[in-house]
């Protein structure tokens, strides 16, 4: 009898530590910028994209865990026509927070909307990849076909950015197939989501989802007093942490971090090679040396800004993708290895020779370059100093200049009077075809030697063909093939020196039940929907 | 108070003489990183720790040292001339003169001197080393943060000119520049003091800043200013109390200057 009670108390205490843990509540996280807009076709930044994620019903979503494709509003899809059509078949009974049913018109409203040139949306244009009309013809509520006038590759992924629009409501922005729809915005200080009474999806149980009752999302751009609301149980949730933050949350409570690896973000220096620069020439022969450049990367100890700067939450770069992009990401690329002496070898082959602890060049000019990176940033200025002692083992003299980041953008994109650049990349998209804007030779994003008329050198006019080549194939074997090589390039010809690849750091209160960070965006609430809060009586129980 | 001034004097020179023989104090080379060995604790090797670089921080006291205790100073002493000259012009002449440099006073405090500094980094060419990227920050300083002090010294010079030892200078036949040198002078120095005693904390703590924007002192050269950076993250200074040892120099060579050149004659 006693065993019969103690089995029955138990069954009790599990369901109601179940039931504890999906009983709703508020979500708490920071937004670290005012959304600019809530119109989720013109989202660019950090803000709008949260509340895009959170609100918005896709037809497809890359599962940030898995990082596989997984079926949304969208039931399958087929792409067709070498990559320049895709057929979806939608899902059916869904409807948007009002309660309107949800049809093929809605996603064909949308892509239209999307790609009207005149909206001059940044989805859209992660779309077009030649000019021409869309074609968009439905067949039946839920069957459409979206045409677009030449191949796009990896589309599929795509969908994962188009927040599906009312075609019939006027209140068009007000209305959300996702999980939470907007309910109050206070301009500087919040943005409060609420549970999206018709979304369609349920857990295994068969019930609604999201757990949540709401999310509310402070406008706080200061890290650490966010850090500190978080110590102070006001906050859930916290995302790219900072490795000393990091290492401080570990001591104090060692279950509330979470290293998920690699991130997409890599950090990097890079050399003005821009011939137009206001820079003396014997510096331009240089920094367009292929030698001058590996040599220098090869005189850089990644090892130690990993475990220095980053606190071992880091790994050393080899290449533009990193590891947390498991397609796209190529194995075989090595970091240039930290050999000083193999450096100065390299250095001497190109003319260059080491006098009274002095680099110089074959012309006697002593080798002095500045680097420059945006202030207030911990990580890149303690990198910048810790190049500047390696360097300083070359006799190279290295002068580190932070400046404010109008200040910088305005010299590596305009006037182009700088020596050396590091900054970071962040990546959102995992497909290389993001990067068209970096690795073509005519693109404004080519920071070594941006807007070029024609290639000016072999290797970029090669990389070119190859990302052209890539992009007019919907074969991802071949498109792999074919950046792979891309990757092959930048590694040897240096013109971008990869440093470190940042892992993906985040907090989440023990409160937060089901949360799974992981390295790509939004680390920590990308599966909201199933995200649950339980109290701290139900906790301590 | 005749021991307590020759004890802060002890001090003073203590820190100062210290700061002078960085080069002979320091256990190590001030840029040097001890990777091994980041954020340590105080032991024998490094008496206060080392910083997130592996740093030796007593090294990078001591030779922070002698450049806020150098450049700052020199910086209050410009800055001080020029109020000076201005706000001592501005009493002293008074009438159309007094109402045009005051207006000109005012329009200095009221620009928002962030943009200009920001355009003067623009400006400088990146390779400075960090000997002269200091000079200037601490000239910069010296020459924008006079304003202030010369509202102040236009409202002494005004309250002499019309005292009655000046009345009866100018009674005597004492006028112009004699009146000046002789009379009035003399007897702004303690105002000219204490407003030199405020900015020499003040530009050390706007050093600090002004890294925020680039301006500051580059690295590896430390300052008090850029060490005083590193308290930014107080969940480290809570765990690494050491950490304070630059703000505790900073309070106690200030206490000290004020305990030693005071400003109580004005103020009395």
């Amino acid at each position: 009898m006693t065993r019969r009670c103690s089995v029955l108390a138990l069954a009790a205490y599990l369901l109601s530590w179940r039931a504890f843990a999906q009983q709703g509540g508020e979500l708490h996280f920071c937004l670290h910028s005012e959304p600019k807009t809530f119109n989720p076709q013109l989202v660019t930044e950090e803000g709008g994209e949260t509340i895009r994620y959170l609100t918005g019903g896709v037809l497809i979503r890359v599962n940030r865990s898995t990082q596989e494709l997984q079926p949304e509003l969208a039931v399958s899809w087929k792409i067709l026509a070498g990559g320049r059509k895709i057929e979806f078949a939608l899902r059916q009974g869904v409807s948007f927070s009002d309660g309107t049913p949800f049809s093929a018109e809605d996603v064909a409203y949308t892509m239209r909307a999307l790609m009207d040139t005149d909206l001059h949306s940044p989805t859209g244009d992660s779309f077009r990849s030649s000019a021409g009309p869309l074609d968009v013809k439905t067949s039946g509520p839920y069957h459409l076909t979206i045409t677009f006038p030449a191949p796009v590759p990896g589309m599929e992924r795509l969908f994962d950015q188009v927040a599906i629009l009312s075609a019939h409501s006027q209140r068009k922005e007000s209305l959300f197939l996702g999980p939470f729809c907007m309910a109050e915005y206070k301009a500087g200080s919040y943005v409060l989501l609420r549970r999206n009474p018709h979304y369609w999806k349920r857990d295994d149980a068969g019930r609604q989802l999201p757990y949540l009752d709401s999310i509310r999302l402070d406008i706080q751009k200061n890290r650490d007093l966010e850090m500190l609301r978080f110590r102070r149980g006001q906050l859930h949730l916290i995302n790219n942490l900072d490795p000393e933050l990091f290492d401080q949350l570990a001591a104090e409570a060692p279950s509330s971090v979470h290293d998920a690896g690699a991130s997409l973000d890599s950090e990097l220096l890079w050399f003005n090679q821009v011939p137009s620069s206001p820079l003396p020439a014997y510096k331009k022969a240089w920094f367009r040396s292929q030698g001058f450049r590996r040599a220098i990367s090869g005189a850089i100890n990644r090892e130690d800004l990993c475990r220095v700067v980053y606190r071992g939450h880091a790994s050393p770069a080899a290449g533009p993708v990193s590891p947390a992009n498991q397609f796209w990401f190529r194995a075989g690329l090595k970091q240039h290895a930290f050999d000083p002496q193999g450096a100065l070898g390299r250095l001497e082959q190109e003319g260059f020779r080491l006098d009274g602890g002095v680099l110089r060049d074959r012309d006697g000019h002593p080798v002095e370059f500045s680097v420059i990176t945006n202030a207030g940033n911990k990580p890149r200025e303690r990198m910048a100093v810790m190049i500047q002692q390696d360097l300083g083992k070359l006799g190279v003299r290295l002068n580190v200049v932070t400046l404010d980041f109008p200040s910088l953008i305005d010299r590596i994109s305009r006037s182009y009077d700088y020596e050396a650049c590091l900054l970071g990349f962040v990546n959102d998209d995992m497909d290389p075809n993001a990067q068209m804007n970096v690795w073509l030779s005519s693109a404004s994003n080519h920071q070594w030697n941006p807007e070029q008329k024609s290639p000016e050198t072999e290797w970029e006019a090669q990389i070119d063909r190859l990302m052209r080549a890539q992009a007019s194939v919907s074969d991802p074997r071949k498109r792999k093939a074919s950046f792979d090589k891309v990757q092959d390039i930048i590694w040897d010809e240096a013109p971008f020196l990869y440093l470190v690849y940042k892992n993906s750091l985040s907090a989440v209160s023990a409160m937060v039940q089901n949360a799974r960070p992981t390295g790509l965006r939004p680390q920590t609430y990308w599966n909201a929907e199933r995200l649950s809060l339980v109290s701290e009586v139900a906790r301590s129980r | 108070m005749k021991t307590l001034r020759q004890f802060v004097w002890g001090i003073l020179i203590l820190v100062f003489a210290a700061s002078l023989m960085a080069g002979l104090l320091a256990p190590a080379p001030y840029g040097q990183q001890f990777r091994d060995s980041t954020n340590a604790g105080p032991s024998r090797r490094f008496p206060l720790g080392t910083d997130e670089l592996g740093r030796d921080r007593l090294s990078r006291l001591l030779y922070g040292s002698r450049v806020s205790l150098l450049l700052a100073p020199a910086a209050a002493l410009l800055s001080t001339f020029i109020a000076a000259l201005i706000g001592g012009l501005a009493g002293y002449l008074g009438g159309w003169w007094e109402r045009l440099i005051m207006r000109f006073i005012d329009l200095s405090l009221s620009l928002p001197w962030l943009f200009l500094l920001l355009t003067v980094r623009a400006l400088l060419p990146l390779n400075v080393s960090p000997v002269a990227s200091v000079s200037i920050t601490f000239a910069l300083l010296g020459l924008l943060g006079w304003a202030g002090p010369a509202r102040v010294v236009r409202s002494g010079v005004r309250s002499l000119t019309s005292s009655g030892f000046v009345l009866q200078a100018r009674a005597c036949g004492c006028r112009g520049s004699r009146l000046l040198v002789m009379q009035v002078l003399p007897n702004l120095k303690p105002i000219l003091q204490a407003q030199f005693w405020i900015s020499v904390p003040v530009f050390i703590l706007a050093e600090a800043n002004l890294g925020l924007l680039g301006l500051g002192v580059s690295e590896p050269l430390p300052s008090w200013g850029n060490l005083l950076r590193g308290l930014e993250n107080y969940g480290a200074v809570r765990s690494n109390p050491w950490t304070l040892a630059p703000v505790l120099l900073l309070v106690i060579v200030m206490g000290s200057l004020h305990l030693v050149f005071p400003g109580e004659d004005y103020y009395s």
